[in-house]
């Protein structure tokens, strides 16, 4: 939360123009000007950092939205309709997976420029199969149920059934995959543009921060020490909010024996 | 036995055949022609040149189906078509010289996130809520949100350049054949060395922690107290009875990690300047070769096919229990 809230205020907290460069002080070190130092062009890191926390959040959020909407559309039809539907969905699943993420990802790249909408689309567009997966497994089980028997009794149509019965109820395990998977696209974005082939500068994102570190690895330190790191605790604490609310979503998850256990001991 | 294996074979043809299909639809996916594309990017070679060059080798200017039934009988030849940078190699050699390099990295890789994650994930089971367990949950959270590259980085910082401990690029040093035999290995191995450690950190803390949930999973189970009851001794019973049963979900875990540790190599070999499958994608993705781009997807995607093949045969030969549901739904 406090992530988001820093980066939504990137241009009021940021003290200087992450663009701007400034001669004089070309890979300067920590100091009480510039706090986390300034790069190659004499740009101050902390800024820059700031503004791209905006861009690889959105990444995370865009992206991760794009992917459960597929994944919901296609797990549902899969898990509602059974038969052939749900052959083919599977087999595309199956098809997606064989492809290592990166590399799928750095193919499609090299057909298109990569802009921020791009990336986003793009990594949306390879993460979808794991909420297909469980949107189907959701379904298989919950259609069976007496409410959704009820819902057709009724005559309601089955999209109807599907978005208003069903879906409600299998809310949990995508809520706990989208919070999984947006630390999930905020890597992958990040290793994208520290490859050169994600955001492009001068949009400053975590990942092109550290791609330019790079470059001054023997000298500037600061340069990708501190993006890293940020990228690190966004990702854990995205991390550790999934398994929070998977916890509190699903009680045999918590391994409740070994809690018992341990507390007759 | 022989039943399932030859069963897997053939679902596994369809999603073969599936691999050529994405990585031919790659080159369409584009608004408008690739060809278009490449004109407003600053490349070195003339646009017309690419042009001819494209659409040459892809029939660019024949419907979709005869450009993919012409690709698809030359995939089948294993003729991969030529690189597009002046050399013009055959794509297949290309990556030929450098499949095994990525191969030996990511079997290294595996075989010692298995031999650390098992025990790590008993230890740590068995011992649930002790100070090992914390600690190794700390770096399992840790390990999953550290990004691969920022710490080959910080370690090419650490060991590389303040202390000098360890060469940070490529896999031979520049008089590696002067070296004595064993020098050579030695130099081979500490090249190698950060690469590994980079590769192994985020798939250890997830084999560890996939180990570990499979372990309270077993230890719960009823003849899990009944060999106790027994009176077995606990080594036994967690080396014998619970470790057997823990490792089986591990096995296919382990063949849908896959990807992703062939995907990471990606990013190791570029930091590194190891001439592997990663590093040939990316300057392939950065000089436009699109044979190669090609070649490589349907080449790494075919890999990862065959492995997973290999984890579910894996499967069913340490579980009976597969083949048997196997046979029943044939039924």
């Amino acid at each position: 939360m406090i992530l988001v809230v820093l980066a939504a205020l990137a241009p009021k907290i940021a003290p200087w123009d992450p663009n701007r460069p400034d001669v004089r002080k070309i890979l300067d070190g920590p100091s009480r000007a510039h706090p986390l130092g300034t790069d190659q062009l004499g740009r101050d890191v902390f800024s820059r950092m700031l503004y791209g926390a905006r861009v690889s959040l959105a990444v995370g959020f865009v992206s991760v939205g794009i992917a459960t909407l597929i994944g919901i559309a296609l797990g549902a039809a899969a898990g509602y309709h059974g038969g052939t539907i749900d052959a083919m969905v599977m087999r595309l699943v199956d098809l997606m997976l064989v492809f290592p993420r990166l590399f799928l990802l750095l193919a499609v790249l090299a057909f298109l420029r990569p802009s921020i909408w791009t990336i986003m689309a793009v990594i949306g567009l390879t993460g979808w199969m794991s909420v297909a997966r469980l949107v189907r497994a959701e379904f298989l089980s919950l259609k069976e149920r007496e409410f959704v028997l009820w819902s057709h009794s009724i005559g309601a149509s089955s999209f109807r059934t599907i978005w208003r019965h069903i879906l409600p109820n299998a809310i949990g395990p995508v809520l706990v995959a989208m919070t999984l998977g947006i630390p999930a696209a905020i890597l992958t974005e990040s290793g994208l543009s520290f490859l050169g082939l994600g955001v492009q500068p001068p949009h400053a994102t975590w990942g092109n921060i550290l791609n330019e570190g790079k470059d001054a690895i023997e000298i500037g330190w600061w340069l990708s020490a501190y993006p890293g790191v940020a990228i690190l605790v966004t990702v854990l604490s995205y991390n550790l909010l999934g398994e929070g609310i998977r916890d509190a979503l699903d009680p045999r998850l918590r391994q409740s024996v070994g809690r018992i256990v341990s507390r007759t001991r | 036995m022989l039943g399932y294996a030859l069963r897997r074979l053939v679902l596994a043809t369809p999603l073969l055949v599936g691999i050529t299909f994405v990585s031919f639809l790659v080159i369409h996916l584009a608004p408008g022609e690739p060809v278009d594309i490449q004109s407003d990017e600053s490349s070195t070679r003339s646009d017309a040149k690419i042009r001819q060059l494209l659409t040459e080798t892809y029939g660019l200017d024949k419907p979709l189906h005869v450009q993919y039934w012409s690709w698809l009988t030359r995939l089948v030849r294993l003729d991969f078509g030529r690189s597009f940078s002046p050399d013009a190699r055959p794509v297949l050699q290309k990556i030929g010289e450098r499949l095994p390099v990525t191969l030996l990295l990511n079997i290294v890789e595996l075989m010692i996130i298995v031999v650390l994650a098992i025990p790590i994930g008993v230890l740590s089971a068995t011992r649930q809520y002790s100070t090992f367990d914390k600690i190794t949950t700390i770096f399992v959270f840790v390990g999953f949100a550290t990004p691969d590259f920022w710490l080959a980085l910080m370690l090419m910082i650490l060991f590389g350049v303040q202390l000098g401990w360890l060469p940070i690029s490529g896999l031979r040093s520049p008089t590696w054949e002067y070296l004595a035999f064993w020098a050579q290995q030695w130099d081979f191995a500490a090249h190698l060395a950060l690469p590994i450690l980079v590769a192994t950190f985020g798939g250890l803390a997830g084999f560890s922690r996939y180990m570990r949930q499979a372990m309270l999973e077993v230890v719960r189970q009823d003849y899990i107290q009944s060999a106790r009851a027994k009176g077995l001794a606990e080594s036994v019973v967690i080396g014998k009875h619970a470790l057997r049963n823990a490792l089986l979900p591990i096995v296919t875990v382990l063949g849908l990690s896959l990807p992703g540790l062939i995907g990471g190599s990606v990013i190791v070999e570029s930091i590194f300047a190891i001439p592997g499958m990663g590093q040939l994608m990316v300057q392939a993705v950065f000089e436009r070769d699109y044979p190669v781009i090609m070649g490589n997807l349907v080449i790494v995607a075919t890999l990862t096919l065959v492995a997973n093949l290999i984890a579910d045969l894996t499967y069913s030969l340490v579980d009976p229990r597969i083949r048997v549901a196997a046979r029943r739904s044939r039924r």
